[in-house]
């Protein structure tokens, strides 16, 4: 019948009939055709398409859990560590490894909040949240957590399952609240800042820079995450398995133009200021200091009051502690409470008093509305229709010439200066923004404010801003604008450096320098772009790249006309009268003449009449180390009694003279 | 048994001098020994972690069954089939009884009622059913045999399987009632029904089909369960049921194919992981294909080749047409349980919950399996023994 009988003799051979035979071979022939479908499908599975099988099998049970990169470093510009990534141990959940959801669990995270002083449902949050945004992944519960709790832990490790101790690289920044503003802060990326695209390639869980150099220069400091490859089962458990790690490669280094010794005095000055503004009665709670080299922009210092401790957010801050360095509470802000979060140096937005006087004389004598020799300004105030415009205390310094009215500062001769330029056109405008008023300086920090000069286009701007916004609203008053036109008040206002004008202490310090550089080169100045950042570091100390940020613009100045500004400026500082020459009493004006202005804006908050905020900005040149510093101290006084002596502690940290904290009685604008 | 030998044989006589041979199928056994080794092998795998703490749980269970299911297979051996041809009303009475008892008191494991518990196990009785029908249809139509040409015939067969196929469905235990079916046709088909009947029978089968998946529900009738249905059509469009029906065939999909040419050994993660569900009963398959890879799942299946083939052989060599259509029944019963069972881990066949004989753990479906394996060796020992009445072939 067939090869296989033949070749098997001793089996029984029963005679079939053909017609049971062309069944059982149907049959067979059947089973063969299964068969070989069946091989052709396996070989088709297994050998053909396998390796996208195994992709598929890996992809369905490994899940990659980053390994947090160190940051980088970030240094002075002598290349001292400032801030730093230091290791600590963390308190962490392990969420596969927790006892069962309910009582059971609930019961460890009340024993877990006991030891480490947190609230259970604090805790269950934390591993929620986590378990959202990293699945599989260990939850840190607390960082920095304490010897005594750890100890706690460690001992009673069957009291706590799941609970345990990682090492964790966590900022660290040296001198606590120092810079503060300047460094910014870190914390989990958010789903928001996700969209950014500074952003982009960041995946769910990392710790980025959130404020400051932290944030701005971010991807390079943030180094590059590590993965560890978790296995799962089927139920979404985390199953013990080794598999290969990818390391995290460290972060790059960030240098920065910083002088940590300036910095230092910086912010004991402006804490000094404060406090003799608080001493003259002044209610001063808030202030800002800026220095800067005039020639590129460099940052020396630069800080704001009140600061806050970034190490601070490297444990999991509260809800309630953040709103606290938002100067919120539920959300709503808190009436005269100044946030800590909020850099005033570059975000703060203020009308700057008299330390505008020297642009508002730039203008109109460049303009040619107004000669240096004219004498203005006589009486004790000016009036204009039905308005009166008067000096502080209504003294009456009589008419003088620009350079005197500058010393003495008087605002009757800078209002009629005022008056005058409306009549020109936007004189004044012009030349402020032309300084670098009013526009985003471009340094390299966040949240950078663009200010405000008032113009007739802007006053009708808002205007039309204010009817939209009543008409949507249907209310009687939005509070934007009161609707009127530009008028020459407006310009007299601007003139002495009020009204609607909005400017930041950088922006300022940027129009100084502008000044300052012009002074020093014949009248060619150059609107630098002040920086922070001075080169990119490999974890070396292998340059990177360098972080030039150059001029945004060059500005010619008639050279005359700009000595007999700063003649102007200087006088104040040295000659008697002078707005500021108290402050400098003792100073070497021989090596290091001053050029400085005293500024005293009168501000409102929600439409109230507030102290008034003291202004000081000076530039001291040096063939090597030049230098401007512009000083802001909210509800501070007169720019002499506070900020200019908090000026003159800094400038003798950063000359090497001795310190001295006078006190300045010259009650002008 | 017909009459003439149709060929003269070499050795008329046999040596005297013979040594001792195995008292069954040698090749059989080969099979069914070795497809034992790999279940045994694969289940000690896969079902490690099934149960917590017990990682021999199943396969020291499914150790007893097999060696329960052999000592039933070697009783049998020695027993003469053909007697059982006159017990043919008590087994199909028995078959009835035990489905309905199932249906009255057996307890429902996974939303279906198919076992009744007995002091030691459950029992599912559509599988012992299995060879119950077997035996009594195969005597039913060895008693009509001179009236197979007849319709009546053909139709009096098709309802005493229909019937308890319909309770196993009800159960609901859609594979053993299509397995019911298709052993009633396969006996029709060996006792040499014309292919007229057939044909008819088949196309019938085809309708029925397509009025329960189809037509019924449209007119909002649900024969099978709305699940049974969505389980039986998934494998057409597996990529758009990949988190419902489709998803167990998928990652068995996976699990095969993952396994490549020579399997994924310790390093097996959709089994172990329990990515397929039911990956040590009707998925078995699935387990071989990744450990093992081509290699493991080619040698189950020339295994379960050998066993077929061994099961038509011994169709041919039965000293009589009972035993001729018994082993035709047990073959039909193993190739479309293979078949489909296969078919489905490697999604070319729907999910019909068709366990996969000897491989699959459980005590009922290896003790049926080995039972029929039983029968078979009857059949295989009593032509040996008729042969060797007449001289052809040594008894031993």
């Amino acid at each position: 019948m067939s090869m296989i009988e033949q070749l098997r003799p001793s089996e029984p051979r029963t005679p079939v009939s053909p017609q049971l035979a062309l069944r059982v071979a149907i049959m067979g022939g059947v089973a063969l055709v299964m068969f070989g479908i069946i091989f052709f499908r396996l070989w088709y599975l297994q050998v053909l398409t396998g390796e996208q099988y195994v992709q598929q099998a890996n992809a369905n049970n490994r899940r990659p859990l980053p390994i947090p990169a160190p940051r980088g470093q970030i240094f002075d510009r002598t290349g001292q560590p400032i801030v730093t990534s230091r290791t600590t141990n963390a308190v962490q959940i392990t969420p596969s490894a927790l006892p069962p959801k309910g009582a059971p669990r609930i019961a460890l995270y009340r024993r877990l909040g006991h030891v480490l002083g947190m609230s259970p449902r604090h805790i269950q949050a934390l591993v929620i949240k986590s378990r959202q945004t990293v699945p599989y992944a260990p939850v840190t519960i607390k960082t920095d957590a304490g010897r005594a709790a750890l100890t706690v832990l460690a001992e009673r490790q069957n009291e706590f399952p799941g609970v345990s101790q990682q090492p964790v690289s966590i900022r660290a920044y040296r001198f606590g609240e120092m810079a503060a503003h300047v460094f910014g802060h870190v914390g989990q990326v958010s789903e928001e800042e996700l969209k950014l695209s500074a952003f982009r390639g960041v995946s769910q869980g990392t710790v980025v820079g959130q404020e400051g150099v932290e944030f701005y220069y971010d991807r390079y400091l943030r180094g590059k995450p590590g993965t560890l490859q978790v296995e799962v089962n089927a139920q979404g458990e985390a199953v013990p398995v080794r598999l290969p790690v990818t390391e995290p490669k460290i972060g790059y280094s960030v240098k920065l133009t910083l002088d940590l010794g300036l910095q230092r005095e910086g912010e004991a000055a402006l804490q000094q200021g404060i406090g003799l503004a608080n001493a003259n009665g002044n209610p001063a709670d808030a202030g800002a200091f800026v220095a800067m080299d005039p020639r590129n922009g460099e940052m020396l210092a630069l800080g704001s009051y009140p600061h806050f401790d970034p190490n601070k957010f490297a444990r999991p801050l509260t809800e309630g502690e953040y709103e606290k360095l938002e100067g919120l509470s539920h959300r709503q802000p808190i009436p005269g409470v100044p946030a800590p979060l909020e850099n005033r140096a570059v975000s703060g937005g203020y009308p700057t008093g008299s330390t505008f006087k020297p642009i508002t004389a730039m203008a109109a004598l460049e303009a040619g509305v107004l000669s240096p020799g004219e004498a203005l300004g006589g009486g004790q105030c000016i009036h204009v229709s039905t308005e009166q415009f008067c000096n502080a205390g209504k003294a009456n310094y009589g008419a003088l010439d620009l350079v005197n009215a500058l010393r003495v500062s008087s605002d009757t001769y800078f209002f009629e200066v005022g008056e005058r330029a409306n009549s020109h056109g936007e004189i004044i405008q012009r030349e402020a923004r032309r300084l670098g008023i009013g526009e985003k300086t471009g340094i390299d920090l966040p949240e950078e404010l663009t200010g405000t000069v008032p113009d007739r286009a802007w006053r009708a701007h808002v205007a039309a801003q204010e009817r939209n916004c009543e008409r949507i609203k249907h209310v009687a008053s939005c509070g934007i604008s009161d609707g009127r036109p530009w008028s020459v008040g407006d310009n007299m206002h601007l003139a002495v450096g009020q009204g609607d004008l909005l400017t930041s202490p950088l922006q300022m310090a940027v129009a100084y320098s502008t000044l300052a550089n012009a002074f020093t080169h014949q009248g060619e100045g150059t609107v630098v772009t002040p920086h922070l950042g001075l080169e990119i570091d490999d974890s070396q100390g292998g340059l990177v790249r360098t972080l030039g940020a150059p001029p945004k613009r060059h500005v010619r100045l008639n050279y005359s006309d700009l000595s007999l500004v700063m003649e102007g400026i200087h006088d104040a500082t040295s000659m008697a009268g002078g707005t500021s020459a108290d402050v400098w009493a003792g100073w070497n004006q021989a090596q290091h003449p001053v050029y400085g202005k005293t500024g005293t804006a009168e501000r409102t908050e929600n439409g109230a009449h507030v102290s008034d905020q003291s202004w000081y900005m000076c530039y001291i040149p040096d063939p090597t180390r030049p230098i401007v510093i512009a000083i802001t101290i909210e509800k501070g006084g007169f720019g002499d009694q506070a900020a200019a002596p908090a000026a003159r502690l800094m400038a003798s940290e950063w000359f090497g003279q001795a310190k001295k904290l006078v006190h300045g009685g010259n009650k002008s604008f | 048994m017909p009459l003439s030998p149709i060929q003269a044989p070499e050795e008329v006589v046999a040596p005297p001098a013979r040594p001792w041979r195995l008292p069954l199928d040698p090749l059989l056994t080969l099979a069914v020994l070795g497809l034992a080794i790999c279940s045994v092998v694969t289940l000690s795998a896969a079902t490690r972690d099934l149960v917590l703490g017990q990682p021999r749980y199943y396969v020291d269970r499914q150790g007893v069954y097999l060696f329960v299911g052999a000592l039933l297979m070697l009783a049998l051996s020695r027993l003469d089939y053909s007697h059982l041809r006159q017990f043919k009303r008590a087994i199909y009475a028995l078959l009835m009884f035990s489905i309905l008892a199932v249906l009255g008191l057996g307890h429902t494991a996974r939303g279906s009622q198919r076992a009744i518990s007995l002091p030691f196990f459950s029992f599912q009785a559509s599988e012992l059913g299995k060879v119950f029908l077997i035996v009594a249809l195969a005597a039913f139509v060895v008693d009509r045999a001179r009236y197979l040409r007849e319709w009546d015939t053909t139709a009096r067969v098709m309802v005493a399987a229909l019937v308890p196929a319909m309770f196993v469905i009800l159960q609901p235990d859609l594979g053993s009632g299509m397995v019911y079916v298709v052993i009633a046709m396969t006996l029709l088909f060996v006792a040499g029904t014309s292919w007229k009947q057939l044909s008819a029978l088949i196309a019938l089968g085809a309708v029925s089909l397509a009025v329960v998946l189809a037509g019924a529900p449209a007119l909002g009738v649900h024969v099978l369960k709305p699940y049974q249905v969505a389980r039986l059509t998934a494998f057409l469009h597996p990529t758009t049921n990949a988190q419902k029906e489709g998803y167990q065939q998928e990652e068995a999909k996976i699990a095969i194919g993952s396994g490549q040419k020579t399997g994924r050994g310790a390093g097996a993660t959709q089994i172990p992981l329990g990515y397929v569900p039911e990956s040590h009963t009707d998925f078995v398959f699935a387990a071989v294909g990744e450990q093992y890879g081509f290699v493991g799942a080619a040698l189950v299946l020339s295994l379960y080749a050998l066993l077929i083939w061994r099961a038509l052989r011994i169709l041919t060599i039965s000293k009589d047409l009972f035993g001729s259509l018994v082993a035709g029944g047990v073959a039909a019963m193993l190739m479309f349980q293979v078949f489909v069972n296969v078919g489905m881990a490697i999604g070319i066949m729907p999910i019909t919950g068709v366990t996969l004989p000897l491989m699959s753990y459980g005590g009922s479906s290896v003790i049926t399996t080995l039972l029929a394996v039983g029968l078979l060796q009857s059949i295989y020992v009593q032509a040996r023994a008729s042969e060797a009445l007449k001289g052809r072939v040594p008894l031993h």
